[in-house]
């Protein structure tokens, strides 16, 4: 046990005096976040937005002020008819639409609750995101101020309709796919290296010579790149909660444990690796070929898997992080429980086994 | 009992013959040396005694243990010193050497009488990174690290290659006291002269050993009488002599030129004459005694024809 936290202590003395390593560790993911953040967050301006009012009574005249008074929309055409909705959202101009069922006010008034839907253009989803939330913040204004003139509380339903993208499928996804890139980074590529390193400068050779088992070695190359990646996560975590807002309503306990479920698939693989690869430029090549680009375009990360042909979306399945992102977006934005995600987890579970299994198969006791 | 036995081991590296059917043995406490220019197998050679790799035929034992089946017994007795510079080039000399005694499962404490001499000359230097030593300060910190461990046999690689001669001196003169505290050292060389500094030592090429024998005895085989020369222009002399109809063998070794003739009586008249003829005026020619570089050329030559 001694000789197996002296070399995890020689590791992390190895991590922190490598200027490179430290700004990968470190430096990337803040820089990462930032990126990506400010890449897709839209500031709400003037944006065109059409109304079909099947009521055209005060009330709905008034919600109606209110919104294009507000600087964030600008009135794009009024609207007679169902049909014509759609047809307005094809012509681009248009990225949402708000509907008032007919007798607006009175059913408000009489029955104590009115419906108002709003239907938004969910190609872009991160636009059609910002419009909802504004348009409705205003709307729940006007009802609060409806309210504090009567002792009646009447309630104006919002009905929300997103169209084109109902899942609004990379909002926030950012966060999630992020983690998932710099784990990946940091474990399988990092560890890789690492191993390789020690192949490159000779001093494997010694190690193999030692009485260092060799499940030693590799658990003492792997645990400081585990610890830091752990460290990484709740870095993104934290700066994307304060910087950029992500929401997070799950579970974190159960956030954890996925992540590190996925960190040790990710590790696995950086082991694998560097049992095949001999040099780190190999190494490195084969981390960033195999393992970053598959990650970044064919997780789920920035394109949409579903609107992937057939081949590939099938290709996706192989793809570690596609299935942290679904865990990861879960717990993130809808705050499941662990019964909606046993099944991907499970084969988070099953590729690391199979990974480890293949890397102690072919991990060598000679040169 | 032997230290070391070797049956008929070799090993290939694709169609290349590294090592080739070689059976030997080393005494325990011999200093034992493989001497031999780069490419002759020595390598291979150690590798497979240390186990890290597996012959294609034959086999090895380290202190009576085989070198397939007990390695990992085997690796508990022994010190490594690799050929290239294998230590931590981003952790301190002290650092290293914690590390390599922690993985040993000692400290450095426990041994520290066995590396004092060695380390009292790097301790100076031991919160400056490896990486930063000079090349006979490297090498003696690794031979420190693998020593830590208090091994019975220690296996060395070339460990005075790209050292400045001062150091490979010293070097050897560090490996001589550990001989007297009982550790059996086999360790390999390019340079011919340090043949000599050995108990024993196995001349190889091309993964064969040439000849293996106390350093003594392989001088005892020098088959002809050998004459140094000299000249003011030792580049006419070497041309001259190159092309002379009886020259057997003409290296230049420090300030003389040793030569062979190939005729079984001849004069140094005769040769001095041909000098002459040749343009080489002033050339010294004196008996000499044949060193072990000498045989090891020679034997070379044998082993191309």
């Amino acid at each position: 046990m001694k000789k197996f936290l002296g070399f995890i202590i020689k590791e992390f003395i190895s991590i922190f005096r490598d200027k490179r390593t430290m700004v990968v560790l470190f430096g990337m993911p803040i820089a990462q976040l930032i990126i990506f953040g400010f890449a897709i967050r839209n500031e709400l301006n003037d944006a065109t937005i059409a109304f079909f009012d099947q009521s055209n009574d005060y009330m709905t005249e008034q919600i109606k002020q209110k919104l294009v008074s507000s600087n964030y929309f600008k009135l794009g055409a009024n609207l007679q008819s169902n049909g014509m909705i759609e047809e307005a959202f094809k012509g681009g101009k248009i990225k949402e639409v708000i509907i008032f069922e007919p007798n607006f006010a009175q059913k408000l008034l009489k029955d104590g609750g009115a419906k108002i839907q709003i239907i938004t253009d969910a190609s872009d989803p991160n636009m059609a995101q910002t419009l909802l939330s504004y348009t409705s913040a205003i709307i729940k204004d006007y009802q609060t101020s409806l309210n504090k003139q009567s002792d009646l509380a009447p309630i104006i339903q919002s009905e929300v309709k997103m169209i084109y993208n109902p899942e609004i499928r990379s909002t926030y996804m950012f966060v999630p796919g992020l983690i998932a890139l710099i784990l990946l980074l940091v474990c399988a590529l990092m560890t890789s290296i690492a191993i390789t390193k020690e192949k490159e400068i000779g001093t494997m050779e010694v190690l193999l010579v030692s009485p260092l088992k060799p499940i030693e070695i590799i658990i003492g190359k792997v645990i400081p790149y585990l610890l830091l990646s752990f460290f990484n996560v709740i870095t993104i975590l934290i700066l994307a909660r304060v910087v950029f807002n992500v929401p997070f309503v799950g579970s974190y306990i159960l956030f954890f444990f996925i992540a590190l479920i996925f960190i040790m698939t990710a590790l696995s693989l950086g082991i694998l690796i560097s049992s095949v690869a001999q040099t780190q430029q190999a190494a490195m090549m084969m981390s960033l070929a195999g393992l970053l680009l598959p990650t970044i375009i064919l997780s789920g990360f920035i394109f949409p898997i579903s609107n992937m042909p057939l081949l590939l979306q099938w290709f996706s399945n192989i793809i570690p992080a596609k299935w942290f992102l679904i865990i990861a977006k879960g717990i993130m934005l809808k705050g499941v429980g662990f019964d909606h995600i046993w099944k991907e987890t499970l084969i988070l579970c099953g590729m690391f086994l199979f990974f480890i299994l293949i890397s102690i198969k072919k991990f060598k006791v000679r040169l | 009992m032997n230290a070391v036995t070797v049956n008929n081991i070799s090993k290939s590296f694709g169609a290349i013959k590294a090592v080739n059917n070689l059976t030997f043995q080393v005494e325990q406490g011999d200093l034992f040396g493989f001497i031999g220019p780069d490419g002759g197998g020595k390598t291979t050679l150690i590798r497979m005694m240390n186990t890290l790799i597996i012959p294609d035929e034959g086999s090895a034992t380290v202190n009576g243990l085989d070198t397939i089946k007990d390695y990992k017994k085997i690796r508990l007795q022994i010190g490594y010193m690799p050929g290239r510079f294998s230590l931590y080039q981003d952790l301190t000399v002290e650092e290293n050497l914690n590390f390599f005694a922690t993985v040993f499962g000692t400290t450095i404490k426990q041994n520290y009488d066995l590396i004092r001499d060695i380390y009292v000359q790097i301790e100076p230097f031991k919160d400056r990174r490896a990486g930063k030593l000079s090349g006979g300060m490297k090498q003696k910190l690794a031979l420190c690290c693998a020593l830590i461990h208090k091994p019975e046999v220690l296996f060395l690689d070339e460990p005075t290659t790209g050292v400045d001669a001062v150091s490979r001196k010293e070097f050897w003169e560090m490996l001589k006291r550990l001989k007297q505290k009982g550790i059996t050292i086999l360790v390999s060389t390019p340079y011919l002269d340090e043949a000599s500094l050995c108990d024993k030592v196995a001349l190889m090429q091309s993964g064969n050993i040439l000849e293996i024998n106390t350093p003594e005895n392989i001088v005892k085989k020098f088959e002809k009488p050998l004459l140094a020369m000299k000249s003011k222009n030792m580049y006419k002399l070497i041309t001259a002599l190159r092309s002379y109809k009886f020259t057997n063998s003409a290296y230049p070794f420090g300030e003389y030129l040793h030569y062979t003739d190939t005729r079984e009586t001849y004069s140094v008249e005769g040769i001095k004459n041909y000098l002459m003829q040749m343009g080489v005026t002033d050339a010294e020619i004196i008996p000499a005694l044949p060193n072990i570089e000498d045989t090891f050329m020679q034997l070379m030559e044998k082993g191309n024809d």
